[in-house]
């Protein structure tokens, strides 16, 4: 079934208290290379019939209405996904 | 006065705000998030919980319930809303108050009688305190650091929507220290703490004086008496 790949992430000025963890037990492990994790949701929105440009919109007007709030969250991307290749 | 408590899969203080409706001498009607139907309540209640178990955003499932098509339309005629807790964060979702709700900055879930100042005491919900008067009301929540960008923040502080702010500990990270905010027209409040488990003498918060005798929640349910009243 077609797929559409919808990616939200917490505004960059805001304190991210996810992140904020998994970068410090990044910091515990010594891997001090690493200076800073965000997190952020992935949505995979899948669809009864073939993804045109109608659908896309619709579904970033749902991202940007529902999936994400604005306030906090910036909506970063919401693209078709490629079929999945068949397993060999 | 007919006050309207919505119940929403995952609220759990809408009967404990049933019964602070009913100690404060109103007749509570459970309303119910499918519904498209307010029964001609005089005044609405999003109470506490969990609403969808906080999936998406807390709230953000919720505030687009069938019912919150009629809650939106009756904010915006005037009809005063209280949102507590998780009905807070559905107010915040749906924007009919300013701001949003994140993870509290410490990452824990956090329980106390929380003392907090009455910053603005001429909204529906607030004008049987004084500007300035300093109550204890239960806090309970997860996600209830109040944000807001710095333009908002500086609006709502210049006009008067910063309702309530915590005194002595910022309990979640919420910036400028806010506690609850009503929107423009001061009709609908929402807050973090809890005033409909501080309506009962022996079941609310301790206080300086008493354990758990604080009743200070009652009197946001006799300010929208008295304006109901009018």
């Amino acid at each position: 079934m077609p797929t559409i790949v919808v990616e939200v992430m917490p505004k960059p000025a805001l304190l991210d208290p996810q992140g904020k963890a998994v970068a410090g037990a990044l910091g515990r492990l010594g891997k001090s290379e690493f200076t800073d994790v965000r997190i952020g949701k992935r949505f995979e929105v899948t669809v009864d019939r073939p993804v045109d440009d109608a659908l896309l919109s619709e579904v970033r007007e749902l991202a940007a209405d529902m999936f994400s709030n604005s306030v906090i969250e910036d909506v970063v991307s919401v693209i078709a996904l490629r079929e999945p290749q068949e397993p060999a | 006065m007919r006050i309207g408590v919505i119940t929403f899969p995952g609220s759990l203080d809408d009967r404990d705000a049933q019964r602070a409706v009913r100690i404060a001498g109103a007749t509570p009607v459970a309303l119910w998030h499918d519904d498209h139907d307010l029964q001609g309540v005089d005044a609405i209640i999003l109470p506490g919980g969990f609403s969808y178990g906080d999936y998406l955003r807390a709230g953000a499932i919720a505030s687009h319930s069938p019912i919150m098509a009629e809650v939106i339309e009756a904010a915006n005629k005037g009809v005063p809303v209280l949102g507590i807790c998780n009905g807070f964060q559905m107010l915040a979702e749906a924007r009919l108050v300013p701001g949003a709700h994140t993870r509290n900055a410490h990452q824990q879930f956090i329980r106390r009688d929380q003392r907090m100042r009455v910053e603005n005491a001429t909204t529906v919900w607030t004008n049987s305190f004084q500007t300035g008067d300093e109550i204890i009301i239960p806090m309970k929540n997860a996600d209830g650091r109040f944000v807001a960008d710095a333009q908002t923040l500086e609006r709502i502080e210049g006009e008067g929507q910063v309702t309530f702010r915590y005194l002595e500990v910022n309990p979640n990270g919420s910036l400028n220290d806010i506690a609850g905010v009503s929107n423009e027209r001061g009709n609908v409040v929402g807050l973090m703490p809890h005033p409909e488990h501080a309506t009962e003498p022996g079941f609310g918060p301790d206080t300086r004086d008493a354990m758990s005798s604080g009743t200070d929640g009652l009197r946001f349910f006799a300010s929208v008496l008295s304006t109901l009243v009018g």
